[in-house]
């Protein structure tokens, strides 16, 4: 490989963009495929369908085989909320590879002393989200409770193409919420999206327990489930 | 911490920029219950050093000596381990996979 095409590689992964090395196995060619450029490759319905599922792999056209090195960005999720659940989530996040990232505008919750070593943002989520750009490889979840702070950031999810969108909170305090997105403009298509009551079905109670629950569950939306229900 | 590939990848490229000579070894293919996932990489430069595994130190020996040889050649080579090998007790994986690793030289001849 060129060490042009390797810095082309790593910028393009530094910029949460994907793309995938196409090696000719046999004779070693190369040419790398940005994700805006698959559609016109010759390859282009293998290099889709890895790239949708995340994975490298060898594939065989016109008798070669060729290896795909697919670079889809790391995974991260944005919390809005530097509350009780969220300081469980960012251990947890750290050793599942996920990049956490805490919005909370309330500076007496967002302090490095509770969330020591998590990326904390105190702007206002409409402020905060803007900045890091929602992409198709983010999970957002709504922890706050509090609709100044959940909703805006709520409404630039859904306008995205996160992949989990997620929001604490009872049934009747989500049914209000879907009032308040539906007064702003978002139809249930949209709105269904969000899962509410957030987190995998565990019965979890302790803050840590909600937390492995939502972590649970986007996973579960990343990688998809691996055996059918019984 | 080098904990995921792409910090392999990462590494590869700030070895090269600091003048050395890198190859990257890459799994493309699995059988059985190979280690390392496809996609997983190994970086070596030609003194033998390395990063990553693509088999979690059951072959890595030998792809670092490969991978001197295909830094010095030039020539991309595909290897393939697995306990059909006849060198299966030195070089083999003991959980009973296969793996096929590609093993090429970071090129700088373009870069200035």
């Amino acid at each position: 490989m060129d060490l042009a095409t390797l810095a082309v590689l790593n910028t393009e992964r530094a910029a949460r963009r994907a793309t995938i090395l196409v090696t000719d196995v046999e004779s070693g060619a190369q040419r790398l495929v940005k994700a805006a450029d698959l559609a016109a490759d010759s390859l282009a319905e293998a290099l889709e369908k890895q790239l949708r599922l995340g994975k490298s792999a060898l594939v065989e056209a016109d008798g070669k085989a060729f290896f795909l090195t697919v670079q889809a960005p790391p995974p991260r999720v944005i919390v809005t909320g530097a509350v009780h659940i969220s300081q469980a989530m960012a251990p947890m996040a750290q050793l599942l590879d996920l990049d956490l990232i805490i919005v909370d505008p309330r500076t007496a919750f967002a302090t490095p002393e509770r969330f020591p070593g998590v990326r904390l943002l105190t702007d206002w989520p409409d402020v905060a989200l803007a900045s890091l750009g929602l992409d198709g490889y983010t999970a957002f979840v709504a922890l706050t409770h509090d609709p100044k702070i959940d909703d805006p950031a709520l409404e630039a999810a859904l306008r995205s193409d996160c992949f989990y969108i997620g929001a604490l909170g009872s049934r009747k305090t989500h049914g209000r919420r879907i009032e308040r997105l539906a007064a702003a403009g978002f139809d249930a298509t949209a709105t269904q999206r969000i899962h509410a009551p957030i987190g995998l079905d565990i019965g979890a109670v302790s803050p840590a327990e909600i937390a492995l629950a939502i972590l649970g569950e986007i996973v579960s939306t990343l990688r998809g489930p691996r055996r059918a229900p019984a | 911490m080098i904990s995921t590939d792409t910090d392999i990848l990462a590494t590869a490229e700030a070895w090269a920029r600091e003048g050395r000579s890198v190859a990257l070894a890459t799994v493309i293919e699995t059988w059985g219950s190979a280690p390392r996932p496809v996609g997983s990489h190994l970086v070596i430069d030609a003194d033998g050093h390395f990063q990553g595994s693509v088999s979690g130190g059951c072959v890595e020996g030998a792809v670092v000596e490969e991978a001197v040889e295909v830094i010095a050649q030039g020539q991309p080579r595909t290897l393939e381990f697995g306990v059909a090998d006849e060198t299966a007790w030195k070089v083999g994986l003991s959980c009973g996979g296969r793996i096929r690793v590609y093993v090429e030289r970071i090129s700088t001849e373009t870069v200035n």
